[in-house]
């Protein structure tokens, strides 16, 4: 070694290739530059996910293999048959009028519940569009339905549709000049009316909430120029918002029509299904089938057919949106 | 006063706005409002008819009953599960989003798996999960519902914090790496101070999708950790003479989601739309 010369300093724990100022700042692309920084340690990046992964395969995947093993069995309360059944439950799946029924509550829960909240949702968008004094305040009272617990929401509306002690009752009174004693939660021809009244009015303002920041974001130069050259509200809405807000809008119908298709904590506060098992959502029926009927194998068989029916529908709906890329 | 006809003119629509507006909330509040007002009513206010819609004065006599039965500790459980739950979630949720955006572990499929977990119907995994729980004891354990809740929070924590760390440049933990800090020690002083408002966000409303399930609370929980939800139900058991504690309970189990929520205003939209709309 040279006299005169400091002694080289080992860098420590640095791979020079990594380090752009150290090899007289030119500029890596970016790909090469992050996989030169990663040779250090290679296992590090399954370590960051291993336990999250873990958790998820234990209460995802892990009882969703079980469930598809016990389904192909024949338990209940009577009996613990664990010799292979075959399709046994999934052949009685057909023969079951009540799930059939519930699926078609469901179905007709999210039919009539998802358009209003989105239409609802889009209009009072377009009201708080524009800026006004005290919007942020107006935002923040509208937004608090959807914050509530959905159970906290169903026996807030419980409370309300009281025959006797419930508010509503009392307002249609002085609209139809007569006692009004309706039997909100009882009554067949009007339970649905309550329970889709209590769905809209707790998750109108999530709509509400997705689709202002959406039409936010909308180019302003463009829906002005077309109205300037005569288009209507509808033609500039369908023809210039629309495509704009549309990813965003596909993504709340997606979010909301699942949450609605797997609906229980509100069915579950304001009628528990009833009266009957009128308004009994699929998760309702899986859940009495499941806990009090102890019918385990069913139950599983029950499960998977939501969830094969699911599959198939989001599917189907991220195709059909255009969300897939 | 411009030549416009009554109804075109800026402050006319001004008005109108402010009047639709007000209607609405009007009509959304009203419910919470009523709420409210039960909770502080008097039973023969609860019970009168016509019903009353403001009570002659505030006295908090429902909510002493909840205390004195001991139900209100339900709101305590409540809160150790969702808080409990939240800072695991936000920890391992996060360094799994790390790894995710930062050494393209497992693709785009990985990513699109786990955000599918969130997709999964409970009522799919509840039974079995219910029956996982027997056969290790785990039932009515703070520990059970800490997991699952951790698990539930997980798909929604590593797709909001995918984004919040794409955000960070890549050149400040380079310098932090040739600086001698080790991998661990990037992530902890820079990856978490760096993303510090988006786990803030994304933390609150974790900490209100674990405060306000449901579900899950009904099937695993008996006596020991019973959330607040589930003592909400227990109430409903037919007699309108608990009007009072339902309407206690629930306000009880309201207010610190008002809180958690109010103080994150800014975050609201990004947060309750998983990340669709950047806020």
């Amino acid at each position: 070694m040279q006299a005169g010369l400091p002694n080289p300093v080992p860098i420590r724990r640095c791979n020079v290739k990594a380090c752009p100022s150290l090899r007289g700042g030119q500029a890596w692309p970016k790909k090469a530059r992050m996989t030169a920084a990663l040779r250090p340690d290679r296992n590090f990046k399954y370590w960051l996910l291993a336990p999250a992964i873990f958790l998820l395969l234990l209460v995802g995947l892990f009882p969703l293999i079980y469930s598809l093993i016990v389904s192909f069995m024949r338990i209940d309360m009577m009996d613990v048959d664990t010799s292979f059944a075959g399709l046994y439950n999934y052949a009685n799946l057909f023969e079951d009028k009540r799930l059939w029924q519930s699926l078609g509550h469901t179905l007709l829960i999210t039919a009539i519940a998802l358009p209003l909240e989105l239409v609802l949702g889009l209009a009072m968008a377009y009201l708080f569009l524009e800026k006004m004094p005290g919007r942020q305040i107006f935002i923040a009272l509208l937004v608090l339905p959807t914050i509530i617990s959905p159970i906290v929401a169903g026996a807030t509306w419980r409370l309300l549709f009281d025959n006797r002690y419930g508010p509503i009752n009392q307002i249609l009174g002085w609209i139809w000049g007569e006692p009004v004693t309706a039997l909100w939660t009882i009554n067949p021809y009007l339970v649905y009316p309550a329970l889709l009244i209590c769905e809209v009015w707790q998750w109108t303002p999530f709509m509400f909430l997705i689709l202002l920041a959406a039409l936010s974001n909308v180019d302003k130069s463009q829906t002005e120029a077309a109205e300037l050259d005569g288009a209507g509200f509808f033609r500039t809405f369908r023809r210039i918002v629309l495509p704009a807000i549309w990813p965003v809008m596909a993504i709340a119908i997606l979010i909301r029509g699942l949450d609605l298709f797997r609906m229980f904590d509100i069915v579950w506060a304001l009628t528990k299904g009833g009266p009957g098992t009128m308004t009994e959502t699929i998760s309702v029926y899986a859940y009495n089938q499941g806990f009090k009927q102890f019918e385990t194998s069913y139950t599983a068989a029950i499960a998977f057919l939501v969830v094969f029916l699911l599959t198939v529908v989001v599917t189907w709906a991220i195709r059909r949106m255009g969300l897939a890329k | 006063m411009s030549g416009l006809p009554f109804h075109r003119r800026k402050s006319t629509r001004l008005a109108v706005r402010y009047a639709i507006a007000g209607l609405l909330v009007v009509i959304f509040c009203f419910p919470i409002y009523w709420l409210f007002i039960i909770s502080f009513k008097t039973p023969e206010e609860i019970f009168a008819f016509p019903p009353v819609w403001y009570p002659e004065s505030i006295q908090f006599d429902n909510y002493k009953v909840l205390f004195k039965d001991g139900d209100a500790v339900s709101v305590l459980n409540s809160l150790i599960l969702a808080s409990s739950s939240t800072l695991i979630a936000m920890v391992l949720g996060t360094i799994a989003a790390y790894s995710l955006v930062r050494f393209k572990t497992g693709g785009e499929n990985l990513a699109v798996w786990i955000i599918s977990q969130r997709m999964m119907p409970p009522v799919a995994i509840v039974f079995p999960v219910f029956l996982l729980y027997v056969f290790f004891g785990w039932v009515d354990t703070y520990f059970g519902l800490i997991l699952l809740y951790t698990a539930f929070a997980l798909p929604y924590v590593i797709w909001m914090m995918r984004g919040y760390i794409e955000d960070i440049p890549l050149e400040l933990e380079e310098s932090a790496l040739v600086d001698g800090c080790t991998r661990w020690e990037v992530l902890w002083k820079v990856v978490f101070p760096m993303a510090r408002s988006g786990l803030f966000a994304t933390a609150v409303f974790t900490f209100v999708f674990s405060w306000n399930e449901f579900l899950f609370a009904l099937v695993l929980t008996r006596t020991e950790v019973m959330t607040y939800t589930v003592q909400v139900t227990h109430y409903f058991g037919g007699q309108s003479n608990f009007w009072a504690k339902i309407a206690a309970m629930s306000v009880l189990g309201t207010i610190p989601v008002f809180i958690a929520v109010a103080t994150m205003q800014r975050y609201l939209v990004r947060g309750i739309s998983m990340g669709a709309v950047k806020g």
